[in-house]
């Protein structure tokens, strides 16, 4: 990351181009990151979006984008990007437009449909090497229908689908992993409360071309059971007690970009949303915390 | 005008109607039997005897998405696609319906699952009846290619904006050869004109939000009903563009094909290319003295209740032939005939229901001669029957001796299995 505009906190754009005023519920962390992405990725796009909580961004006759928007479904905004991809190649090579006017396809979609409904609608796209964009805000949960679990939902919360005692039973999927398998040309996870890190992946990924992922785990009030002014201590919190790895695959390799000297214990984090109170009230269940904890234990162990 | 005319199956009409009218972008996606028209359409580029871009998707539901989507950032798009994959893409057929954009789709009728099958009827086609596209049927290749250029002129016309689904039927048409006047490339250049996009594009210089959300009914309705408008002008404008291509290319299209109508006393009523099949047994009928002639509708969506009014005023009976089942209910085509005729004082006393022709079924003549004899002997005794399912005895007892085999073979594992040893 030699070449970075963004150095340091204070090279961060002080200002947002999205427009304010939007229908999101406060202290959203998919918005949060939004906000960064866009300020970088700029006005010389066309946000493909897919169902979820981001559809309400443009709601006729508004929108808080200052590019363009297109709303397609829940699961095949990936292509959509490529008709508009290829469709803005044709007007390019039969020059009924110039490059000036050429724009950066970029979708948009929660993990509901990244993670399962679109995913083989993403997998294709990359099959055909597809230059585009796909930011996945990951509010681990079908947010927009009232948070039921997805396969993004961690292990053991509470969601209105999984309302036993023992939370949800299965496992956050590895969309990182399953992304990378495919060996596109960039993929990253980011979070709204690192912005840093953030800023600096998305400016690589906007220079890059193919496809290209970004995956920002979004602190969601509303679903996770917070108070909206702690959704920043929250995104820091996962990533200090390490349940999510700030990571970018590229060239084949997969490095990570911020790695918790000490990592906090998984608890700290578990404990400040209503998702997980279940662990601790009415008596603690060591048991699962454990597990919990041993997972991500394990995930950090082969961090080279 | 250079007449060149060669044998095509019904998917090589297809392809070279893309052709003709150079679209720029074809997302595709392979199924029985509409395949031929995409590979033919990807050798021709492959070759380079033709320019435009196509793309295999992993799915009708990616491929419709790809399809509106390159139509919204303003170019012109051809795809195809047939039964499970029209089925498979109906959210997409619905929503980019109400994206307005222009474009055409064919659908190489096939039957629906389940049972599986490849043969064709129309209840694929007819589930995309409120999806928003326009919907037009032929009946031979030559309409094929014809209706294909004709819908793009539709479809981009600035009082639709809509776009087209072109049915043909599969196997009857997809893959039967009849011979084809292919138009000269630069005449239906002319008559179909150079893209334009309008509004509908996506440019750095001018950001536009397209298929945003709307809270609440009344915004909802606004769009559409402005859509249902737009359909509506497409009656209209199908009748203009009939006309043109009439004077341009020598060939007469409508809204309906009427044969023998005018005169008849007795008139059926159905779709597609099995039409045909009606038409001989019309001529055999009235070479016997019958005063009996069909009406075809070529024009789904919009409907053109108006005209078959007014065809089938007077009409003693009207015997509508679904090629379609909507459990439940019937025939399909005679709910939408019944609505238009209903009230009207002059409308034909006798409405009869026939299915036939289900999963490529054939229908006979003789099927065809004693649904003429029914429909006389409703209008005579005014009484009407109830629908009709078109099956035959003989069908039957083969049916029943399938059954009969496989409950013996059954038997017989049943038997093996319970005492190995019993074959030595
Ligand atoms: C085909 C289809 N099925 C179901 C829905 C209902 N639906 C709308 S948004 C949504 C949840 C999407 O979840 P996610 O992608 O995680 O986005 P979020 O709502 O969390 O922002 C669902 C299930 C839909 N729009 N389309
Ligand atoms: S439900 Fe969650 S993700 Fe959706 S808008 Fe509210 S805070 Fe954001
Ligand atoms: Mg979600």
């Amino acid at each position: 990351m030699n070449d970075t505009h963004f150095k340091r906190m204070k090279d961060l754009p002080s200002t947002h181009l999205l427009g304010t005023g939007t229908p999101m519920c406060a202290g959203c962390g998919g918005l949060q990151a939004i906000n960064d992405i866009y300020d970088i990725l700029g006005e010389k796009t066309v946000f493909i979006n897919a169902a979820g909580c981001m559809t309400l961004l443009s709601v006729y006759p508004f929108t808080p984008f200052r590019g363009s928007w297109l709303y397609t479904a829940m699961a095949s905004a990936p292509a959509g990007a490529q008709g508009v991809r290829d469709a803005l190649d044709i007007l390019l090579e039969k020059k009924k437009i110039g490059q000036e006017e050429n724009l950066t396809a970029v979708v948009l979609t929660g993990d509901g449909s990244a993670y399962g409904m679109g995913l083989s609608a993403t997998s294709a796209a990359i099959d055909r090497n597809l230059d585009f964009i796909y930011i996945c805000y990951d509010n681990e949960g079908y947010g927009n229908t009232g948070q039921q679990y997805s396969s993004a939902t961690p292990h053991g919360a509470r969601t209105s689908t999984s309302s036993g005692s023992m939370g949800y039973p299965g496992f956050k999927k590895d969309l990182f992993s399953i992304w990378a398998a495919h060996k596109p040309t960039y993929v990253a996870t980011v979070i709204g409360a690192e912005p840093l890190d953030l800023a600096r992946k998305i400016e690589k990924a906007a220079q890059l071309k193919g496809p290209r992922f970004i995956i920002t785990l979004s602190p969601c009030p509303t679903g996770w059971g917070f108070d909206p002014q702690e959704t920043m201590q929250i995104g820091k919190l996962a990533v200090k007690s390490g349940v999510w790895p700030l990571k970018e695959y590229i060239d084949g390799k997969i490095i990570h970009t911020k790695v918790p000297k000490i990592r906090m214990s998984v608890e700290d984090y578990l404990a400040t949303q209503f998702r997980f109170a279940h662990l601790f009230k009415p008596e603690r269940n060591t048991r699962l915390i454990d597990e919990i904890q041993g997972r991500v234990d394990e995930y950090w162990d082969h961090v080279s | 005008m250079m007449l060149a005319r060669r044998l095509l199956t019904g998917n090589g009409a297809a392809a070279w109607a893309a052709r003709l009218a150079q679209v720029d972008y074809i997302p595709a996606f392979p199924i029985t039997p509409q395949t031929e028209i995409i590979e033919t359409l990807s050798r021709w580029i492959d070759n380079g005897e033709i320019p435009g871009k196509l793309v295999t998707l992993e799915s009708e539901h990616s491929m419709i998405t790809a399809a509106g989507a390159a139509a919204a950032t303003g170019v012109r798009v051809f795809t195809a696609t047939s039964s499970q994959g029209l089925l498979y893409g109906m959210e997409m057929l619905y929503t980019v319906a109400g994206w307005r954009v222009p474009f055409v789709l064919i659908n190489v009728s096939r039957a629906l699952a389940s049972p599986v099958t490849l043969e064709p009827d129309h209840n694929d086609v007819l589930a995309a009846r409120d999806s928003g596209f326009l919907q037009i049927h032929c009946a031979t290749c030559q309409e094929v290619l014809d209706i294909t250029l004709m819908a793009y002129r539709l479809s981009e016309d600035a009082r639709v904006r809509l776009p087209a689904i072109v049915n043909e039927d599969g196997f009857y048409l997809s893959f039967t050869r009849e011979p084809v006047y292919i138009p000269d490339a630069d005449e239906v250049k002319d008559f179909i004109g150079e893209f334009d996009s309008e509004n509908m594009q996506f440019r750095a210089s001018a950001p536009t939000s397209q298929a945003v959300a709307v809270l609440g009914g009344s915004p909802y309705s606004y769009f559409r009903y402005e859509s249902h408008l737009a359909a509506e002008n497409a009656r209209i404008v199908f009748d203009e563009i009939c006309d043109e291509f009439e004077q341009r290319f020598g060939r007469k299209y409508g809204a309906l094909e009427s044969y023998h109508v005018d005169d008849a006393d007795y008139v059926i009523f159905m779709v597609g290319c099995f039409a045909t099949k009606a038409k001989a047994a019309v001529d055999s009928l009235r070479k016997a003295g019958w005063k009996i002639g069909l009406l075809r509708p070529r024009l789904l969506r919009p409907f053109p209740g108006e005209k078959i009014s007014q065809l089938l005023a007077g009409k003693k009976g009207v015997a509508v032939i679904d090629q379609n089942l909507s459990m439940g209910k019937g025939g399909i085509l005679h709910c939408e005939l019944a609505s238009v005729l209903y009230g009207n004082k002059d409308a034909p006393p006798v409405l009869m229901s026939f299915i036939g022709g289900l999963g490529g079924r054939d229908i006979s003549q003789e099927e065809f001669f004693e649904i003429a004899k029914q429909l006389k002997q409703a209008s005579e005794t005014n009484e009407i029957p109830a629908p009709r399912l078109l099956y035959t005895v003989d069908e039957l007892r083969q049916i029943h001796k399938l059954q009969a085999i496989a409950h013996v073979e059954r038997a017989i594992l049943n038997r093996d299995h319970q005492n190995p040893d019993s074959h030595e």
